[in-house]
């Protein structure tokens, strides 16, 4: 139920994230959707890519460290609330969101988020009958 | 020579020596060495400033008469002020690169090398390696003394030998692999770049190589980094110690036991002095290295203050050999910083940083001064990806606190992605000191 997300640790300083991208352009990966925080030092650059297991074997040939983690995808109806109903679904059964972005893929919203606990999160996600996206359908080869 | 070649022992006739015996060698050939000094006027008259003559060195004590020799003297002889024979007689000089003066040159002579290549030899033969074995040579050449030392002495115990030199990684793998290279001399801070590119390349040396045996040298080092090589390379990583003043690689080498570095006492009186007082230390405390050779005929050197700080481990030692066993260098006097007050080794640094999983073996400490304190910033590569901010936040306060505890400051920790700060071929730079010098 979950997808591959990949973590790169950067340092917070000019010409280190191009590194990746470049990397990334280089083997064809399209980035479906990534985000950095801000932070003094260093940052972790997560993304959401076609073929997760090929980008990471290409970073790691270019010399760059990947973590590949675990995270869950949720498509949503575009409409006012619907966000709060699939949190509020987490909430009650007492799960922690560790992170979240968010983005619009071909008119549905489209949640990506870690929890301290998936084996709750994905009977949460089962009871409650949340549409969970897989890799290949997030790529647009499903 | 006689070669024991089935034997633990390349020398056993000096190896195995009792104590008793190597200190009756040590005077003969201590009375030879200031003799043969007197050929050199820059003895002459540092001699006679001491109101002594070859004649008063009559016990093995006596060389504390000898006045010490320093690095200045070399810069002020430079280049050939120290010779002790005519220079048609010298086959070979290395030197120094002179970043902070004159260089400083040795010169050899050809038994002069064959002696240097003896002790090498002596080196490798106990740590098991044999004339069957291929030893690839991955340290800088030319004037860096680790290359043509440990080229002559590979050579000399009869091994296929590779002079990789250093860098070009790739070409090395590929050499170690088509080869079947078995021992491997380098820098530390070489070989674990060498296991970085390999992990890139798929190669796993324990199951794609040959290699049972490393010598590493030239850098201070941790035991905690050498415990961390040999469980990267999946073998025996031997210390190795060598000054270029004293011929190079060679002066002295761990045995199998690893406790300790053998000093080959047949070529060099070894004294451990308060570097104050000049006092001898008692065994067991540090001090200062000083040197002096025994069997040198273009350039011996009587008491040459090393500046390396060490200490004396035991004169006796269940490998069989009875030459004094010093401790790892806890880096030269001049390596040390005071900060705040506090007098700081970075091999200190290292040791806490290596005892981290998390972190790769490659740091790099930067002084700076900043409303008229001083400051310390330690950059040290993460070796594992993180998806997990908090771990890093704990990683970063724990190792402040660990390193804060072993140098009594607090320093600046900063995580950077491995492959991130510079790989030299040859020493690693360690310090970078940009403070500002007040008054």
């Amino acid at each position: 139920m979950t997808i591959n997300q990949l973590s790169i640790f950067i340092e917070n300083r000019s010409g280190t994230l191009i590194k990746v991208l470049e990397a990334l352009k280089q083997s064809n990966i399209q980035i479906i959707a990534s985000t950095i925080a801000d932070t003094a030092e260093y940052g972790i650059y997560r993304l959401i890519c076609s073929e997760p297991l090929r980008a990471c074997e290409e970073l790691k040939k270019a010399g760059i460290a990947v973590a590949v983690s675990d995270v869950f995808a949720l498509e949503l109806d575009n409409q006012p609330g619907r966000a709060a109903d699939a949190i509020e679904a987490f909430s009650a059964a007492g799960i922690s969101i560790t992170y979240l972005y968010s983005f619009l893929l071909r008119g549905k919203g489209i949640l990506i988020f870690r929890t301290d606990d998936n084996d709750k999160a994905a009977r949460v996600i089962e009871e409650n009958q949340l549409s969970s996206i897989s890799e290949n359908a997030l790529a647009g080869i499903a | 020579m006689s070669e024991n070649k089935e034997g633990n022992f390349l020398h056993p006739e000096y190896e195995t020596l009792k104590r008793s015996e190597i200190e009756a060698l040590q005077l003969e050939r201590l009375q030879a060495t200031v003799r043969h000094c007197m050929n050199n006027e820059f003895y002459r008259k540092k001699f006679a400033e001491a109101g002594i003559t070859p004649d008063d060195i009559k016990t093995l004590d006596d060389v504390r008469k000898l006045p010490f020799t320093t690095k200045q003297d070399l810069r002020e002889t430079y280049p050939f002020g120290l010779a002790c024979v005519d220079l048609r007689e010298c086959v070979r000089l290395h030197s120094s690169s002179g970043t902070t003066g004159n260089p400083t040159v040795i010169l050899h002579t050809k038994k002069d090398l064959d002696e240097w290549a003896n002790q090498v030899a002596r080196n490798l033969w106990m740590v098991g390696l044999r004339p069957d074995d291929v030893f690839q040579n991955s340290s800088g050449y030319g004037m860096f003394t680790g290359g043509l030392g440990f080229q002559y002495g590979a050579e000399k115990l009869g091994m296929l030998t590779v002079p990789a030199a250093a860098g070009n990684s790739l070409r090395q793998i590929k050499f170690i692999k088509d080869f079947g290279t078995t021992a491997i001399h380098a820098v530390p801070s070489y070989v674990t770049r060498l296991y970085e590119v390999m992990c890139e390349e798929g190669v796993d040396p324990r199951r794609d190589t040959k290699l049972k045996v490393l010598a590493i040298g030239a850098e201070p080092h941790s035991e905690e980094q050498r415990k961390r090589i040999e469980e990267m390379m999946g073998v025996k990583a031997y210390n190795s110690f060598g000054m270029s003043e004293m011929c190079g690689p060679g002066v002295g080498f761990e045995c199998p036991e690893q406790n300790g570095m053998h000093f080959w006492e047949d070529y060099y009186i070894v004294e451990i002095v308060n570097p104050e007082t000049l006092e001898p230390v008692a065994d067991g405390e540090i001090g200062e290295l000083v040197l002096t050779t025994l069997c040198r005929e273009a350039m011996p050197l009587l008491r040459y203050r090393t500046r390396d700080l060490t200490r004396v481990l035991g004169r006796t030692c269940p490998c069989g050999r009875n030459h004094v066993r010093l401790d790892r260098m806890r880096g030269r006097s001049d390596d040390m910083m005071v900060l705040r007050g506090v007098n700081i080794f970075p091999i200190q640094i290292e040791k806490i940083l290596m005892q981290f999983e998390e972190l790769g073996s490659n740091y790099l400490i930067t002084l700076t001064t900043d409303d008229q304190n001083d400051n310390m910033t330690v950059e040290v590569e993460l070796a594992q990806p993180t998806d997990d901010y908090k771990q890093l936040q704990n990683l970063e306060r724990e190792i402040r606190r660990r390193l804060k505890d072993e140098i009594l400051l607090t320093p600046i920790v900063k995580l950077v992605p491995r492959g991130t700060l510079p790989v030299n071929e040859g020493k690693a730079v360690r310090v970078v000191d940009k403070r500002k010098v007040y008054q």
